[in-house]
């Protein structure tokens, strides 16, 4: 064992070429098993579009449905109901929706919707993720005479109108969440894929 | 950075660490291919441990669910496949490293002293990896894992007088069951694996604390130069067997890469067929075998015919089978350790020894036939005779003369 | 060189014990099973004659419709082509069939095929349902060369025909004479010729054989890839270590 005769560069060239290899080996076993822990095929399976018959919702009524584990709700708006909707945007945190992530382009509008009369919403609050409560009922006395309807969150207090904006004061940051959607006939609609895709 | 270094070390043996058992730990110069098999055992540990915790996410411990979610495992979870044929065949992986690494130490005498403690470690990681293996095994929840599982736990019920109860303890159940299952479970993915790690540890320890032996058995320790008091036939671990270990570690994942990749059921050696038919308890399967890395001590079990309507003898004489590696250091009388210096009743022994081990994997795997029990009664004798008459063998044997230094090749 | 006879002694053993086990081993006669991944058309066909034919008694509760995207079928055709209409493409191929009802009508409940080429082969799968027979001592009125006293009928004997047994007297070793079957003859033509019908069964085996371990294809390719990394690997260190060991000696 000496220093004589050893190459140095060589020897340096070799243990950068090796490291590189091994590095690159190194993150191509972390690929598999990283990629194990997203959701399989059948939680992707489970995950699938929802497909919907709006006949059933009546007039003023919601119904809720399952898409990837999370209620959503499609509450058929009467015309009252959207004439109320454009007279308190004061009072909202997001009038306009322009928050991009919480609705799909197509759902910026005032009704937050592809079609006015329904609302079709993640119905999870976007505080600490409780379900909100439906309460159609203008002026509830719980929820004071300003009350237009909307939802309310009985976990923290987050108060949502008709559009499932969130009304200023309340602990929840945003509005609901919109999920992607299309209409495959008047009355069927199907909750999760974008008309695009 | 090197503050930080220094930080460390005062709180910390960091440098102290990594002087003692990589840059200045001294290992003989004159270590050949099989002295790459401890470190490769070490790397199976590490992928069985990885790719185990990562099925751990995905695998149901319950009868009704089981064998589903091995398939679910197979099919649903990205990349899960692989995660799964890395396992299957890192259980083969880790007793083939694990035979050629005590090969070796029988060949060169590293159970010889200072080292018996190393040996006596490295005996009980394998014994505690054959629990392993075995729990493991039920897992999948097949017809091999049921019906072996059944077959082993009954071994227990021939012990005498507490038998009975002690296999239905074992099993928690009056057969193999979802009680059973899940506590194979617990024992597979941490009671054993924590023992197992432990044992890996102070194995490295000791061996660390007398030395490594060499394929001349001499002790390096015994000839340092004055000035350094470094051994003269010693080179760092690293760098020397470090690169030397990564190219043995690159050769090793060829192999186990073309099996994971390309034949992972090992024409049924390391998957067996029977094992893609759920767990029946009503039907066995015409043909059972243990998977071949418990077939020589499965042929010794077969082979001892049962004594006073007990088949507790044949079941002692597959423990013997096992613990006798532990008085090996006791057995062997020869004042030289290497084989290289042994003389020829040694050599032939051992010899024999090793087709008896082979012989006896052979057998455990075949169907029971008149001729095949003689020649597993037969090959039983030699494996024990290795044993029984080491005392006697090794004491009467030639031998060259052990040098002073290591050789080159 | 003692110990290099002794390495060499080992490894050879190792590598000669799978063959000599293999060798052992004798089985019924079975015929090759004309299994190719590559053909998508053939699997294609097969998947159809599956889930046409067997999924009605048998379950395949690993396999998921949507994975036959992967033998180059659309969601859309999944969907009207192989699907009851109330299932999604996303659904395991589950059956309606109570097993315990099952039991009581066959014997024994039919068993899921999810992996059943993984566990018969995918020869013997061929071969079976190529071998049933007529024989009216049979409850189902079928027998099976390759599964004796079967509980299963012959579901697809409208394509085959029907096939009867030719025998022949064979004498064992203790002289006594038994009238085992020598092969099968057509007795009534079915719709299909019994070639067509070879042709039918080989797509199905070998879409069934795709279905047992449906990640083949992906595992090879990856593992090709794998292992021309590893001998680029192999170089490196090979030089790595040689440069080092040269201070060694």
């Amino acid at each position: 064992m000496s220093d004589m005769n050893v190459d140095k560069s060589k020897r340096r060239f070799l243990i950068v070429a090796s490291s590189a290899v091994g590095g690159v080996a190194a993150a191509g076993t972390v690929i598999p098993f990283v990629a194990s822990m997203l959701p399989s095929a059948r939680a992707l399976a489970a995950g699938a579009p929802v497909e919907v018959d709006l006949s059933k919702v009546e007039p003023g009524m919601q119904l809720t449905v399952e898409w990837r584990g999370k209620p959503v709700w499609i509450v058929n708006r009467t015309k009252e109901m959207l004439d109320l909707l454009g007279k308190h945007d004061d009072r909202l945190v997001d009038p306009a929706s322009d928050s991009t992530s919480q609705q799909p382009e197509y759902c910026k509008n005032p009704t937050r919707s592809i079609k006015p009369q329904y609302l079709i919403a993640v119905g999870i609050c976007t505080h600490l993720g409780c379900s909100p409560t439906y309460r159609k009922e203008i002026g509830a006395a719980d929820l004071g005479a300003d009350w237009p309807g909307g939802f309310f969150c009985p976990c923290h207090g987050s108060r949502f109108d008709l559009a499932a904006r969130v009304f200023n004061g309340s602990p929840a940051p945003t509005n609901l969440v919109i999920p992607p959607h299309k209409y495959l006939s008047e009355t069927k609609v199907l909750i999760g894929e974008d008309a695009k895709a | 950075m090197d503050k930080l270094l220094a930080w460390v070390d005062a709180r910390f043996p960091l440098t102290a660490t990594y002087k003692a058992h990589l840059s200045e730990y001294f290992a003989p110069k004159n270590f050949n291919f099989w002295y790459y098999f401890g470190s490769l055992a070490l790397l199976v540990l590490v992928i069985q441990i990885l790719s185990g915790i990562f099925l751990t996410m995905h695998y149901k411990p319950d009868a009704e669910l089981a064998f589903s979610s091995v398939e679910y495992i197979m099919r649903d979870v990205p990349w899960g496949w692989l995660i799964r044929y890395i396992h299957s065949t890192g259980a083969s992986a880790f007793f083939l490293v694990v035979y050629l690494h005590m090969y070796r130490g029988l060949i060169y005498g590293s159970y010889r002293g200072p080292r018996e403690l190393i040996w006596i470690f490295g005996v009980l990681i394998y014994l505690v990896l054959m629990g392993e293996a075995f729990f493991g095994y039920l897992l999948p929840w097949g017809q091999m894992s049921y019906w072996g599982a059944q077959v082993i736990v009954n071994l227990f019920s021939s012990v005498p007088f507490i038998g009975e109860d002690l296999s239905v303890w074992i099993r928690g159940d009056f057969v193999v069951s979802d009680a059973t299952l899940n506590r194979f479970f617990a024992f597979h993915v941490i009671a054993f694996p924590l023992v197992l790690l432990g044992l890996v540890a102070v194995h490295l320890v000791a061996l660390h604390e007398v030395g490594s032996n060499n394929p001349d058995g001499v002790e390096i320790k015994q000839n340092k130069d004055p000035v350094t008091h470094i051994p003269v036939d010693g080179i760092p671990f690293h760098p020397y067997y470090t690169v030397k270990d990564i190219l043995g570690v690159v050769v090793f994942l060829i192999v186990f890469s073309a099996i994971v990749f390309f034949a992972p059921e090992m024409g049924g050696y390391f998957l067996e067929a029977n094992n893609f038919i759920p767990a029946d308890p009503l039907k066995t399967p015409p043909h059972i075998a243990p998977v071949w890395y418990f077939t020589p001590y499965y042929a010794v079990l077969r082979a001892i015919p049962p004594m006073f309507g007990s088949q507790f003898p044949g079941v002692a004489a597959m423990g013997v089978a096992v613990l006798i590696f532990f008085a090996l250091p006791w057995l062997d009388k020869s004042p030289v350790k290497s084989i290289r210096y042994r003389g020829p009743k040694f050599k032939i022994a051992l010899a024999l020894f090793i087709v008896a081990f082979i012989g006896l994997g052979w057998l455990g795997i075949q169907p029971v036939t008149p001729l095949y029990t003689w020649m597993a009664r037969i090959l039983t004798a030699v494996y024990f005779g290795f044993f029984f008459l080491m005392p006697w063998y090794t004491k009467n044997d030639t031998h060259k003369p052990e040098p002073q230094r290591v050789t080159d090749k | 060189m003692k110990k290099m006879s002794f390495a060499k002694g080992l490894l050879q053993a190792l590598l000669l014990l799978p063959l000599a086990a293999m060798a052992s081993e004798a089985e019924v006669h079975l015929d090759r099973a004309p299994v190719n991944f590559q053909d998508n058309e053939s699997l294609q066909r097969g998947a159809a004659v599956f889930v046409n034919y067997c999924l009605s008694c048998h379950s395949a509760s690993a396999m998921r419709y949507s994975r036959m995207t992967d033998i180059g079928l659309t969601e859309p055709q999944i969907k009207d082509n192989l699907l009851y209409a109330t299932d999604k493409p996303g659904n395991t191929m589950t059956i309606a069939m109570n097993k315990k009802e099952a039991k009581v009508w066959f014997g024994a409940a039919p068993p899921d095929l999810s992996v059943i080429t993984r566990s018969r082969g995918a020869d013997w799968v061929y071969t079976y349902l190529r071998s049933f027979y007529r024989d009216d001592s049979r409850p189902t009125g079928w027998n099976n060369t390759v599964f004796d006293k079967v509980g299963m009928p012959h579901v697809l004997h409208e394509l085959q025909g029907q096939m009867v047994p030719v025998y022949k007297t064979e004498t064992d070793h203790e002289g006594k004479t038994h009238r085992v079957i020598e092969r099968l003859e057509l007795a009534q033509p079915g719709k299909m010729t019994l070639a067509e019908y070879d042709g039918l069964v080989a797509d199905l085996v070998n879409y069934m054989t795709w279905m047992g371990e449906p990640a083949k294809s992906k595992r090879e390719h990856v593992g090709i890839a794998v292992l021309l990394f590893l001998g680029i690997f192999f170089v490196v260190a090979f030089y790595l270590k040689k440069e080092f060991w040269k201070d060694v000696h």
